[in-house]
């Protein structure tokens, strides 16, 4: 299964849910916001919020800025 | 002397706002925000890559600061509102700078988009702080649109050139009633001095800070500025004279009575 992650094509076969995708890239626990085609996904909704072909996803956290 | 900044649903009594951006080690942003006194940070939101190792900024801010989320990147009114709904998804209130920039040359804002920004987040309940063209139309609109509070640039962000709109910076200080603000391009502390004795509410520091050969000292030596020009501002300005006017008596010189 294709989505696009933060910008970028990605092949994310054998992932099921938001919460697998955090898993599997090492950033559980890391203060992260998730946008899942376009909706902001809270964290208690990420388990339940189904993978499929073509998904646009953002992970984003805060970094020093002026 | 009492002297609070009543701004948004919040009272700071340090006018000096700082950015985190451009720190040498992130470490050390704990130290500087101590050392500047500031009790209002500015932080940005970007992707996250993969296994990312970046500790969080936040890890660092002291407690009892409050954090402005910056929508630096965003090119236009959507990109910034988009920017702003996540910031405020990650749990850190509801204050958001406004930043939308098209122009990569001098990085100016770009009013029109920036009021757009303003008019949906100030209705969705952010407070919101318009990074801006000093100009004063913009800013009456800006206030219409809910604003908190306005922030005019002094030159371009980063520049350090110091406080190079003076004139329609003091317009908008005479004729807005919500704080003004001035941010992006003060470079030395003296910059920071000057927006406060003319009236400013605050000064928004990043660059001249984080660049600085010792951050840390930098920090306390803008804080020391910003308390300086404040202190004067309350006081008033003393008359300007075309001619000398004698400091010391005028009488009882060595030479009289000879």
């Amino acid at each position: 299964m294709k989505v696009r992650i933060n910008g970028k094509e990605q092949d994310i076969s054998g992932l099921e849910n938001l919460c697998e995708l955090i898993e599997e890239r090492d950033l559980s626990g890391k203060a992260v916001v998730i946008e899942h085609n376009y909706n902001i996904i809270p964290k208690d909704k990420w388990r339940e919020t189904i993978l499929d072909e073509s998904d646009n996803i953002e992970i984003v956290s805060f970094v020093g800025g002026g | 002397m009492e002297d609070f900044l009543n701004i948004a649903d919040k009272s700071v009594s340090n006018r000096l706002f700082i950015g985190t951006g451009k720190f040498p080690d992130k470490r050390i942003a704990g130290d500087v925000i101590r050392a500047s006194g500031c009790e209002v940070v500015t932080v940005a939101l970007r992707r996250v890559d993969e296994g990312s190792k970046e500790e969080n900024i936040l890890d660092y801010i002291p407690d009892n600061c409050t954090v402005m989320i910056n929508t630096s990147g965003a090119r236009n009114a959507d990109e910034a509102i988009r920017i702003a709904r996540l910031g405020k998804a990650m749990g850190c209130g509801n204050w958001i700078k406004i930043e939308v920039i098209s122009d990569n040359k001098y990085l100016l804002p770009d009013n029109a988009e920036t009021l757009k920004a303003t008019e949906v987040l100030a209705r969705e309940g952010f407070s919101v702080f318009a990074y801006m063209n000093p100009d004063l139309v913009t800013a009456r609109q800006l206030v219409k649109a809910g604003a908190a509070a306005i922030m005019p640039l002094g030159s371009p962000i980063g520049s350090n050139r110091g406080l190079k709109t003076e004139e329609l910076v003091r317009i908008i200080i005479n004729e807005i009633a919500i704080p003004v603000i001035v941010d992006a391009g003060l470079g030395r502390p003296s910059d920071a001095a000057s927006c406060m004795e003319m009236g400013c509410d605050a000064v928004l520091v990043n660059t001249a800070i984080a660049t600085a050969r010792n951050p840390v000292k930098e920090a306390e030596a803008f804080n020391l500025a910003v308390k300086a020009g404040r202190i004067h501002y309350l006081l008033g300005s003393v008359k300007s004279a075309p001619h000398a006017k004698a400091s010391s008596p005028l009488t009882g010189f060595l030479r009289d009575g000879k």
